[in-house]
Order: structure tokens, then C-alpha cells, then sequence
């Protein structure tokens, strides 16, 4: 898979980390990631929540996982979307992991476009 | 009780909050005072070792003057997951720096302490009867998974802190706790509502990070009455927004909108929150349902091995071009000197590169950067044995040949002298289950004794 595919294929719009205010990944313990995408107003939400770009085939498609692993929701109050995913290597600071926290995951999700 | 004022310090006792908002909220008159002292973030090695990821001084601050606080106000003293881990050896260590603070301030007091450590053969009974499920994509656990941890920890509720105030603990010291039972368990202590008061110590359990500007290491007042509860930063710099609140809400959370604790599912779908005036908000509607059988979250890890690395540079492009082929050379060199001593499958070699792909595995092609930085590491099943397979990668790395090398008095740019760095004992997270339970205190013995 080339890095072209983050892109949607005929996608124009703004890129997700510069629409997000927060654009951010963490452990949900020791076997989950969670991102956060805070948009900063209520007008911006909506566009990216009715933009429908956001699904879990993107997701799994980025982060080498079935979709149906990809667990994602839109939580209005906070104006933000909450994608979550399972380690699917090893867990939380198990010999190999390279992201003990799991603070720096959210890059992949960058480079998507938001009409 | 109509209304209840729960003074949380900080997101973990040891971060260091400002005194100003530690007095600030003192001369609020909370009924109690209390910080959280653990986390399973920083991995398994502090679960495993035993060992603490906030230091003596650190936790020796934070602890003297917001004990100092609690004992001058007469109010309970609550602190959860002592010690990163909340194991025995965490709770032990904790309460010395406890009994160090408590002679040179003078203090007296009714102590709680309660252990989370529990017994593996009481683990065993529960997967031989079947209540104990994962928690997430992780094996079911058998006999054999817990005879190989290194320790277990069940992470308690409301209930053993609610005991230890019903026995008149001024200060109350926990092993593994749910972060939320920390403050959660003065409002079941006092009968106010539990759904509010799940949803506001979840969320003062991490100290004002939930503030604008956001700050775990930094005080913060939840007031909790019959129908809501208010939140207000202790740092008169910080503001507090409906947004702010909602955000946090999502914060390492799988879902913003429920979250399971041994009580029961706190669901968030009808909170509701709203701005007081620019530094406080007000929350409603946030329910407790419970869920039936109550469970506790079993944490344990398993020893992996000893861990020795070496950091390096690199900036020779050639070198850079042929790291897989060098790595390949080493990999293949070190498994023939070991040979007769360790077998391939007695010790792991890892290479990370950072600049290339240290962080995360980058796809397609990418121009070749100007420098990359090296670790290497060796786990094997004794210190010696690690440090041994490190040295012959680090100097096999360092003189490593590849096609076309021009620099071929060294491979490797090390910062430091020595060069390679014993990492100590390495572990790993095997069990993360929840196991169903008739009585959950049982399993938590609170201790009371009297200092003076």
C-alpha cells in the first residue's frame, strides 16, 4: 500500500490535522489506542461528521486493521469524533512496543481530507 | 448531607501542584482531600518490579503539603494506586515516605491502609469456575498464565474506602484502586447520588486537566449536591468551559459517553453540562445503571527477561542506504559467537531507527534522511546474558562491512561513554481480565491503625 491511500481518491478539501484543535492518540489501557479529533466549533464538527470520511474502512485501511476492529464515534458535546483501535502488536510496553503511552499514533490520520 | 466539596490535588500525587491553588482550595473548606498515585500508562515494568515512577522527593512534596492541608481541616485524606502499581512492595514504600512526612510534621491520625495485591490461588479458583473473561484482545486466562505472573493486582471500588470511613480513617492509603473510587466513595460515604458523583470524580481524578490551560499537576474543586454537581480550577489562572469538561470526558476513553466501574455502567447520554460563570460549570442528568454480578479488573504481568540497550548515531550515507544489510550481517554474527551458549530462541535483538521508522513503520518510498539514531537492544533471561549479546551487536554494528563502505573506521557515532545501558528486568502485560465476584471487599482487607 502506497502512502497515496491516506488520500481519498478524487478527495479535495482541508487536511484533518488542520481543521482538528486537538488531533491526539493515547492508551485506553494496555491494549487499546484511542484518537481524539476536537474540532474547534460546532460548524466544524458537523462538516466532518456529515462529510462521512471518517469510517472505519478508512481507519483499517490505515492502520492495517479490519474495519470491524475500528470502533469510532461522534461525541457532539465535546465537538469531537473518538476513533478507538486494539494494539494489534504488542501490548503497552511488551518487548518491542515502540509507543509505551501510545502518544504518537495519530499521524496517519493527518494526511485526510475533509471536503 | 446536601452538598459535598472534594478537593482533588493533582492527576498523580508526585507531578507537583502550585501551593497557591493548594491553599485556594483549602479555604473552600472541602470535606475531603485526595490524589491519585498511580496508572497503568508508564507500561509493566512498575507493576512487575515493584518499583515506583514518582520519586521520593517528588511524592514527599505534594504528599507534606496537601496532608498538612487535610490534617488542618480535619478531613479525610484519600490516596488511590499508591505507588504507580498498587501492589504490596508500591504500598509499602509509600507508606514510608508517609510515616517520614507524618513524624517531621508532627502529625496524628486515625491510618487506613489498603492492599490490592491478591492471591494467586484465589485467581485460579475463579478462571477454574469460569468467571474471569478479557478485557480486549488478550488469551482467556488459564492456571497456568497466573502461575507465571509476577504479581496480580485487582483494582477496588468504592467499597473498601467506604469501610475504612465508616472505621474513622483520617487518612486512607490504597493499593490498586479505580481512579474514580478515590472521590467517589466520600459521596457514597455521605449517600448522595453515585451517577453524579462516578461522572465528577472521573473526572477531578486527573487534577485540572480538564481546565483551560489544561493541567494534570494542578488542583481543582468538585461540589457535589442532590441533582448536580459544580467544577471549579483552584488556580485562579484557569478557566473551566462546557467544552473543556466534554473534551476531557473523551480523554483515554474508548467511549465518552459510558464507563463501566465494579458498581455498574455510569451513563453520560443525559449529562449535561452548562457554564456558571467563566470559571465554573454545572453537571446533570449522569446516571449509574447498574450492570448485575459486580466484577473487578485483574492487572498482572509476566518477566520477559533482563534488557540491555546502546544509542547510537549514524550520518554516513552509504551507511544509511545499507542499514538492513548491515543489521543482517549482525544478527547473523552474533547468533555465531553465542553459539553453545545461547540458542536463537534464548534471547531477542532488536534495531529501531530512529528518523526512519522508529515510532511507526512508514509506507512507500521516503527520501533517505541526513542522520538516523540507533538503539539497539538485547533481552535475554539474565542480566549477563543481555549484556553479553549487546556488546557483540554494539561491536559487530560499529565494524559492521556493507558494499561500498567508505568510513570504515566505524559505523556508529556514540553519545556517551560506557555505551551500553542495562535496562533491568523487562516485562509484559498478560493479564488485563475482569473476574466476577460475590463480595469485592472481600477481596481488600482495610487495615486501621493509630499514628502519633
Amino acid at each position: 500500500m502506497d502512502a497515496d491511500t491516506r488520500i481519498l481518491p478524487n478527495a479535495r478539501g482541508e487536511r484533518l490535522y488542520d481543521l482538528a484543535e486537538v488531533l491526539r492518540s493515547k492508551n485506553a489501557g494496555p491494549l487499546l489506542i484511542t484518537f481524539d479529533v476536537i474540532l474547534p466549533d460546532a460548524a466544524t464538527y458537523r462538516r466532518v461528521v456529515e462529510s462521512e470520511v471518517l469510517t472505519p474502512e478508512l481507519i483499517g485501511r490505515l492502520y492495517d486493521l479490519p474495519p470491524a476492529d475500528v470502533q469510532i464515534m461522534a461525541f457532539e458535546a465535546a465537538n469531537a469524533i473518538k476513533i478507538t483501535i486494539p494494539r494489534t502488536g504488542p501490548t503497552s510496553g511488551a518487548p518491542g512496543d515502540r509507543d509505551v503511552y501510545g502518544a504518537q499514533q495519530h499521524v496517519p490520520l493527518i494526511d485526510i481530507l475533509i471536503p | 448531607m446536601d452538598e459535598v466539596r472534594i478537593l482533588s490535588v493533582t492527576g498523580n500525587l508526585g507531578y507537583g501542584f502550585p501551593e497557591k491553588s493548594l491553599l485556594e482550595g483549602a479555604s473552600r473548606n472541602p470535606h475531603m482531600i485526595g490524589a491519585d498515585n498511580g496508572s497503568s500508562d508508564p507500561g509493566p515494568y512498575y507493576l512487575g518490579s515493584g518499583q515506583h515512577l514518582t520519586k521520593r522527593e517528588q511524592v514527599r512534596r505534594d504528599l507534606g503539603l496537601s496532608l498538612a492541608a487535610a490534617r488542618r481541616l480535619g478531613v479525610p485524606y484519600v490516596i488511590g494506586t499508591a505507588g504507580t502499581a498498587g501492589g504490596r512492595p508500591h504500598l509499602d514504600g509509600f507508606l514510608d515516605i508517609l510515616d517520614e512526612v507524618s513524624k517531621r510534621d508532627g502529625h496524628r491520625y486515625r491510618l487506613a491502609t489498603i492492599q490490592a495485591e491478591l492471591d494467586k490461588e484465589l485467581v485460579k479458583k475463579a478462571v477454574r469456575e469460569g468467571r474471569v473473561r478479557p478485557l480486549g484482545p488478550l488469551p482467556e486466562l488459564t492456571e497456568q498464565m497466573v502461575d507465571e505472573s509476577a504479581r496480580i493486582v485487582g483494582q477496588m471500588g468504592t467499597g473498601p474506602f467506604v469501610n475504612a470511613l465508616e472505621a474513622g480513617a483520617d487518612v486512607i492509603i490504597a493499593g490498586r484502586a479505580c481512579d474514580t473510587a478515590i472521590y467517589a466513595s466520600f459521596a457514597a460515604y455521605k449517600g448522595l447520588d453515585m451517577g453524579l458523583a462516578f461522572h465528577m470524580a472521573k473526572i477531578i481524578e486527573c487534577g485540572a486537566q480538564c481546565a483551560i490551560p489544561l493541567a494534570a499537576n494542578d488542583c481543582i474543586l468538585g461540589t457535589l449536591r442532590r441533582d448536580h454537581f459544580e467544577l471549579e480550577p483552584m488556580n485562579l489562572d484557569m478557566r473551566l468551559t462546557p467544552t473543556s469538561v466534554a473534551a476531557h470526558m473523551m480523554y483515554e476513553q474508548p467511549d465518552p459517553h459510558h464507563f463501566f466501574e465494579p458498581e455498574g455502567m455510569v451513563d453520560l447520554e443525559r449529562s449535561h453540562i452548562v457554564s456558571l460563570d467563566p470559571r465554573r460549570v454545572k453537571v446533570t442528568g449522569s446516571r449509574l445503571v447498574s450492570t448485575g454480578k459486580p466484577t473487578i479488573k485483574l492487572e498482572g504481568v509476566k518477566l520477559r527477561g533482563y534488557r540491555t540497550i546502546t544509542i547510537a548515531g549514524m550520518t554516513d550515507p552509504r551507511l544509511i542506504r545499507s542499514v538492513d544489510e548491515v543489521e543482517k550481517r549482525v544478527r547473523d554474527g552474533v547468533a555465531r559467537l553465542v553459539q553453545g551458549t545461547l540458542r536463537p530462541e534464548d534471547y531477542e535483538l532488536r534495531f529501531i531507527y530512529y528518523g526512519c521508522d522508529g515510532v511507526r513503520p512508514i509506507r512507500g518510498a521516503v527520501a533517505h534522511p541526513h542522520e538516523v539514531g540507533i538503539v539497539i537492544e538485547a533481552i535475554a533471561a539474565t542480566q549477563q546474558a543481555a549484556n553479553t549479546v549487546l556488546s557483540l551487536a554494539r561491536s559487530s554494528f560499529l565494524h559492521g562491512y556493507f558494499d561500498g563502505r567508505k568510513a570504515t573506521a566505524g559505523n556508529l557515532a556514540f553519545p556517551f561513554s560506557p555505551s551500553d545501558f542495562e535496562g533491568g528486568p523487562v516485562y509484559e502485560f498478560t493479564i488485563y481480565h475482569v473476574m466476577e465476584v460475590d463480595d469485592p471487599d472481600a477481596l481488600f482487607p482495610v487495615d486501621i491503625r493509630e499514628v502519633a
